[in-house]
């Protein structure tokens, strides 16, 4: 196998060995983008779901600037990931004549972000399409079959995981793994803040340091967050150098 | 999510049920959903901590029972955060709550949903909606009972500021920011806590208090506590 093969077959693994009992979606998909945008060469990505009123909320994303942009996209109600989700159909490889024209104000924002590139491709479950993934590429550099291939795989990983949730939790429906999923951020947006404040650090700083732990350990980011909220992990713990107690 | 609907909900509730928004609320909500009846009940570390409101019959029995047992749904709810949804009550209860179940089921309640009153780990209560026939709530009718959880949270919330600020009903715009580009709002609301000794929900609570009596909003005050340029413990000057 090619080293490009081989590291797209291991993040596969990867992924479907998250998929077991104490499996957290936002985790979940958090990781996922990130796989994104090492296997595809994108800048950023970020993963918005719908729920059954239609609205689509923003669950991951990899990187501030893209959450901002993400966020923009949501608010102005613009954008290729609205067009994505709304047709079910992905939107690549749009160049920017073309973009300025679908998406006046979307364009703008991204180009004040810094981004060249925007591509957004469908969750879809059945007939149904349940959300959108983005990647944005700082230049112009366009996705070619391949990587779109992947992306999609990507994009079908990710609606498998949610399904697997479902089929964990009975009875569970999309609305309320949206909501969970939301929540599960503001708990990680809460935590992120108490740690500053106890370290003495930015939250930037903060978050670096709660998923390096997450990583290192094996756990998931929402149980580092409820951990340093409920005082259980401590400042020192969190930043201790790996390699020692692992409790 | 803090949804449209949700935002609608609160408003009308504040509007029309002026000195007892939250036995309106559950009210509505019982009557807007496919169920028997509804209640808000607040935990405290993790168990009921009392009825906020209830539309009566089995829904206030139903709090009772969990509150005098410390088991049942709402127990769950609290504790993991999710909503417990359970079509069939008298099917799997039993080996989840052997007591409670035994009894609600006497009672006549065949399936029971509850819904956590969040804002991350924020935990305030849970919202228990009951019906005497069996069936899940469809996803339709889940979104809507997420809506109502929702402006619950909000209610429970704006209450205490308006204790906090003496702020009269009107002056003070309820909310949740649960919607995008929040995130300021709750790492503001960790450095709080953490600065001033208070709980989570307190921190909140006091940083939206403190945004009404220095006339900025949540986001303003909250950005000033995470660049460390505003100390909301301070009073006003």
């Amino acid at each position: 196998m090619i080293p490009q093969q081989q590291r797209l077959a291991e993040v596969f693994v990867e992924l479907a060995d998250t998929l077991v009992d104490d499996f957290d979606v936002t985790d979940f998909l958090t990781t996922l983008t990130e796989r994104c945008v090492e296997l595809l060469g994108a800048d950023a990505a970020g993963l918005m779901l719908a729920d059954e009123r239609g609205s689509l909320q923003l669950v991951a994303s990899t990187t501030e600037r893209a959450r901002l942009l993400e966020v923009f996209e949501l608010q102005e109600e613009e954008g290729p990931c609205l067009d994505c989700f709304a047709t079910g159909e992905a939107i690549t490889n749009v160049d920017r004549a073309e973009a300025a024209r679908r998406w006046p104000r979307f364009t703008a924002a991204a180009e004040v972000t810094g981004f060249g590139r925007t591509h957004a491709l469908p969750l879809r479950l059945r007939r149904r399409v349940v959300g959108a993934l983005n990647l944005f590429t700082d230049e112009g550099a366009p996705l070619d079959e391949h990587d779109l291939a992947v992306g999609q795989a990507m994009a079908d990983v990710a609606t498998i995981g949610l399904l697997q949730e479902r089929s964990l939790r009975e009875q569970t429906a999309l609305s309320e793994q949206l909501q969970s999923a939301l929540h599960s951020r503001i708990s990680i947006e809460q935590a992120k803040g108490v740690l500053a404040a106890r370290t003495g650090t930015s939250v930037a700083e903060a978050f670096t340091v709660m998923r390096s732990y997450a990583r290192r350990q094996g756990v998931t980011l929402v149980s580092v967050a409820s951990g340093v909220i409920s005082g259980d992990l401590a400042g020192e713990v969190l930043t201790a150098p790996p390699g020692g107690d692992r409790g | 999510m803090e949804s449209y609907r949700s935002r609608q909900i609160l408003h009308r509730v504040l509007d029309e049920g002026r000195d007892r928004p939250a036995e309106l609320i559950v009210r509505w909500c019982a009557e807007a959903l496919p169920v028997s009846g509804a209640a808000v009940v607040l935990m405290a570390r993790d168990q009921p901590a009392g009825t906020v409101a209830s539309s009566g019959g089995a829904a206030a029995d139903l709090e009772e029972l969990q509150f005098v047992l410390g088991e049942g749904p709402c127990v769950e709810c609290s504790a993991t955060g999710r909503a417990v949804l359970v079509p069939d009550l008298g099917a799997v209860a039993r080996d989840r709550w052997p007591t409670f179940a035994a009894r609600a089921v006497e009672r006549g309640v065949c399936a029971l949903f509850s819904l956590p009153l969040r804002v991350g780990e924020i935990r305030l209560g849970v919202l228990d909606l009951h019906r005497d026939a069996p069936g899940p709530l469809v996803d339709g009718d889940l979104a809507e009972a997420l809506a109502f959880a929702d402006a619950a949270t909000a209610l429970l919330l704006h209450l205490q500021e308006r204790a906090l600020t003496g702020a009269s009903p009107g002056d003070l715009p309820p909310t949740l920011d649960l919607e995008h580009g929040r995130a300021v709002v709750h790492q503001a609301t960790g450095m709080l806590a953490v600065q001033t000794g208070l709980d989570l929900p307190a921190a909140l609570v006091l940083l939206r208090a403190r945004a009404y009596t220095l006339d900025l909003t949540v986001a303003e005050v909250a950005r000033g506590v995470v660049d460390g340029t505003l100390d909301v413990r301070r009073p006003a000057p």
